[in-house]
This record gives C-alpha cells, sequence and structure tokens, in this order.
C-alpha cells in the first residue's frame, strides 16, 4: 500500500496548495487591494477615463468603448484588419441606434 | 475503503509499468489545462481590473457622429444637453492621440480643468502652466525622460512645443495611465489647434443615477447626430471584452481544447495491445468487468486529477505571479507602451469548476468506453487478438 498511500499523500499536498492559492485569490478579491483601487478609483473620476490603458496600438484597442465602428477598418468597411489586437479586441456598438430598414413597393416597411 | 486502496495501488503499479507514456500524458495534459487556466485566470482578473475602477467613470460620454464616425463636438450641444431636468453638469473635454513615428509609439494627450486634485496615484503634481505635463510610466519606461524633465512634442503645424514634466504615474496606476500625457487643456487646444467651439467629447453628470439611461435616450432625440455612451455600456464592454466568447478566449483556448480533444479522441478509439492483454489476462484470473472498470476509472482519475491541480496551480503561478508573459504578447499586439502590471489573483469558481467539468469529465469518459468493450468481450478472443 505504498505508492497509494504516497499518492493520495501528494494529491493531497496539490489539493491543499490549490485550496489554499484559490483562499488567497478570494480574500484578496474581497479586500479589493482597497489602497491603489481608491487612488485609481480617483484618477478615473477626476480625468474622466473610459478604457483601460492595455493595448495602444489602434483607436479602437486603446478606447473600445469609445470608439466608432468604422475604427475597427481603419479607412473603409471590408478592409482587411491591421492590428493583431484587433483580433482580441472588437469595438463596442454602444450608443449607435441606426437600423437598415427596408421598404417594399407597397409602402409597407 | 480498503479495496479501492488495494485497486488504486494496483492502477499506480500499472501506470508505473508504462511510466514514460503515463507522464508524459500527464505533462501534455496539464499544460492544456495550464493554457486554459491562464486564459482563465487573466480575463478574469482584467475584467476585474476594468470594471473595478471604472465604477467611477464618466455617467454619460456624448460623442458626435458624423459621416457614420467620431468627430468633434460643437461646445453649444453642451448648453443645450445641461438644459435638459436631472443634467447636474455638462463638461466638454479636449482629448486625442499624439503618433510618435520613431518609436511608433501612440500616446493618450487629455486636457483637465482648472480644478486641481491631489492624486494619490502621481509621483509630483497636476500640471496648472501651459507648458507643464504629467505623464505616465510607459512614456518614461520607453522614452526616459522623468520629474523635471522636458517632453517635447509637435503639434500639427511641425512646430515644436516643450512642456515640463512635473508629475509622472505610479506604476500601480500603469492599467489606467501607461501611455497618458495629461495637460492643462488650453494648452491642448492650442497644440491641436482645435476651435475654441469644439470639444473631443462631452460628459454628463447626473443628480439621479436611475435617470441615467432616460438621459441618454433624451440626448440622442433631441441631439440626432450624438452617441451617448453611458457608464453601464463601459462597464459592460470589459464584461463582454474577456468573457467566454472573447476574441482572447476564441484564440487561445479554442486551439488548446482542440489539442485537448486529439488528445481524448486518441485515447478513446485506441487502447493499446498491452493495456487490452492486462484486461484479458484479469478476466482470465476471475476479475469481473465491474472491476476492470475500476481499475480503469482509477487509472482516468489518477492522470486526469493530477493533470488538472499541477495546470490550474502552474496557470496560477504564471499569471499572478510572472504577469503571464506566455499570454502578454497576444494583447501587446504591435503596442509600444504596453503597461508592466502586476494583477490581483481573481479567480471565478464558477469558470474553475467548469474547466474541471470540460476535462475531467470526457477524459474519464474517454478512458472507461474502450476498456468496458474490451472488457465485455471473452478473455481468450482478447489474449488470441
Amino acid at each position: 500500500m505504498v505508492k497509494s498511500t504516497l499518492y493520495l499523500i501528494c494529491s493531497g499536498i496539490l489539493i491543499l496548495s490549490l485550496s489554499m492559492l484559490l483562499l488567497f485569490s478570494h480574500f484578496s478579491q474581497a479586500t479589493g487591494d482597497t489602497e491603489n483601487l481608491a487612488g485609481k478609483r480617483q484618477l478615473v473620476s477626476y480625468l474622466g477615463l473610459t478604457d483601460l490603458s492595455l493595448c495602444s496600438e489602434a483607436r479602437y484597442t486603446r478606447h473600445p468603448s469609445q470608439a466608432d465602428l468604422f475604427s475597427a477598418f481603419q479607412d473603409f468597411p471590408g478592409s482587411f484588419e491591421h492590428f493583431p489586437t484587433g483580433s482580441m479586441i472588437s469595438p463596442s456598438p454602444a450608443g449607435f441606434f441606426s437600423r437598415v430598414r427596408v421598404s417594399s413597393q407597397s409602402g409597407s416597411e | 475503503m480498503r479495496r479501492q486502496l488495494k485497486i488504486l495501488e494496483y492502477t499506480l503499479s500499472s501506470l508505473l509499468r508504462r511510466k514514460y507514456k503515463s507522464f508524459s500524458l500527464i505533462a501534455v495534459y496539464a499544460f492544456t489545462i495550464a493554457v486554459l487556466g491562464s486564459v482563465l485566470f487573466l480575463t478574469q482578473s482584467l475584467k476585474s481590473e476594468a470594471t473595478g475602477s471604472l465604477v467611477s467613470a464618466p455617467e454619460i460620454v456624448v460623442q458626435r457622429v458624423s459621416a457614420g464616425r467620431h468627430d468633434l463636438v460643437p461646445i453649444g450641444y453642451a448648453e443645450v444637453i445641461s438644459k435638459f431636468p436631472g443634467v447636474k453638469s455638462v463638461t466638454p473635454r479636449v482629448w486625442g492621440y499624439y503618433y510618435d513615428s520613431l518609436v511608433k509609439a501612440n500616446l493618450t494627450l487629455i486636457g483637465i480643468g482648472e480644478y486641481q486634485e491631489q492624486l494619490e496615484l502621481l509621483d509630483g503634481r497636476l500640471p496648472i502652466k501651459p507648458d507643464e505635463c504629467a505623464i505616465g510610466m510607459g512614456i518614461v519606461n520607453v522614452f526616459g525622460p522623468g520629474k523635471g524633465d522636458a517632453l517635447v512634442l509637435e503639434n500639427s503645424a511641425s512646430t515644436s512645443k516643450t512642456f515640463k514634466i512635473t508629475g509622472v504615474f505610479r506604476a500601480a496606476s500603469n492599467l489606467l495611465t501607461n501611455d497618458l500625457v495629461v495637460l492643462p487643456e488650453a494648452a491642448l487646444r492650442q497644440f491641436f489647434a482645435m476651435d475654441s467651439t469644439l470639444a473631443t467629447d462631452l460628459v454628463v453628470e447626473v443628480y439621479n443615477q436611475r435617470e441615467i439611461k432616460t438621459l441618454a435616450k433624451k440626448i440622442k432625440y433631441h441631439l440626432s447626430d450624438t452617441r451617448p455612451i453611458t457608464r453601464d455600456e463601459i462597464l459592460h464592454t470589459y464584461e463582454t471584452l474577456f468573457n467566454w466568447r472573447s476574441g482572447m478566449m476564441l484564440a487561445v483556448a479554442v486551439a488548446a481544447l482542440i489539442a485537448f480533444c486529439i488528445l481524448a479522441w486518441d485515447k478513446a478509439t485506441g487502447i493499446t495491445a498491452e493495456e487490452k492483454r492486462e484486461i484479458g489476462v484479469l478476466k482470465a484470473l476471475g476479475w469481473e468487468t465491474a472491476d476492470v472498470l475500476t481499475i480503469k476509472f482509477w487509472e482516468g482519475l489518477v492522470i486526469s486529477l493530477t493533470s488538472f491541480l499541477l495546470g490550474v496551480i502552474a496557470a496560477w503561478i504564471h499569471v499572478f505571479v510572472f504577469s503571464a508573459p506566455a499570454l502578454t504578447p497576444l494583447l501587446k499586439g504591435w503596442s509600444v507602451l504596453f503597461p508592466a502590471f502586476q494583477l490581483s489573483p481573481v479567480v471565478d469558481f464558477y469558470q474553475l469548476f467548469v474547466l474541471a467539468f470540460l476535462t475531467i469529465g470526457p477524459y474519464l469518459a474517454c478512458t472507461l468506453i474502450p476498456a468496458w468493450k474490451t472488457a465485455t468481450t471473452d478473455p481468450e478472443q482478447v489474449m488470441r487478438d
């Protein structure tokens, strides 16, 4: 029964390690890194920031919540995607309400 | 219990007889889970970072859309909006981008009003005079200036403008301020040669949070060429940006899942001659089909559980200790100013459970089904084959 005992001990250590990491994450999330979070919120509020400064190569990846839909194509709809991060971050359609409507010859929409 | 321990003992001996195969299987399996886990942890952590900080983003940002593209908004719109009941204030903002062709870096230039506040995450102070600026850590790292140095930028008339650096944003705020250059609004307006009757966008503050959506609709109704973006929409953008269907997930996780499927398919379709012989011998010795299946269940569990635990721990260390060096190039793309960030550990237990369910479950099934097929065959026939 040596191997099974050894295996159970090793698995127990792994489960314990993972549980500790997850508990650490949970408590770190609960306390919310309060010191920096307050500072970050102050920054966002004062400067009126709307996006993370994550990918700065294109407008729509630097400010995904603010970019217009055409900026994904840069110059014209249907042109090839220029930037690698464009495949990670798509433009947000928030705030656009226009629609394409089709009107039949009888006049009803 | 004792019986199960003995079966586990036999299973481990059986796995150790094929130790190279078993260990390489655990390594590949754990690697696949580590890749999937890293994507999960990174996206969850970025999402939490964004939604945590951006809860104090502007309540409504009003842009003007012309010919389907973002355009400068007339300041006169601010007067119209400020007359709507429930609007506390409307502030025209000036901000834009600056491209440095030598380093190929994009900077974000933001103008601030006369009201000054001491920011916790700013080392130094905000600019007051027209020839002063505050910069993000990314600019310090790429271009090398420090507090007290001068930043020289070329305006649209190709004239060099010198700005004295009065403050540098601390590294803790890198995910928000990495590429920022903060200037007094009047100086930035002059730098961009922007007409005094225009602004980049308008920030609307409201008295009652519950009226934000209604006011956004009202703005759109009265000023039809505008695009109001509410705070909820900004937060929603980041919620959806890093979810299961995001590009990040599709690019990395799908590849890893396909690799896992190939691994599981290989296991499901083929049981080796050695394993068949082993099952045949056990059956000939009087083992029941249920006993053989129990062994195979333990075998699958030992491999998948060990791989899962190793993979998730490796993913946690990769993302939260080493800041995900294998995944950040995907986000970096061609960005020159990419923030060096240390993410706070955030784990979504539901997603972790789904990952466990999607990886351990199918693997166990793939181990049991071919073994069951062999175990139900006549042992003599199995050994002859």
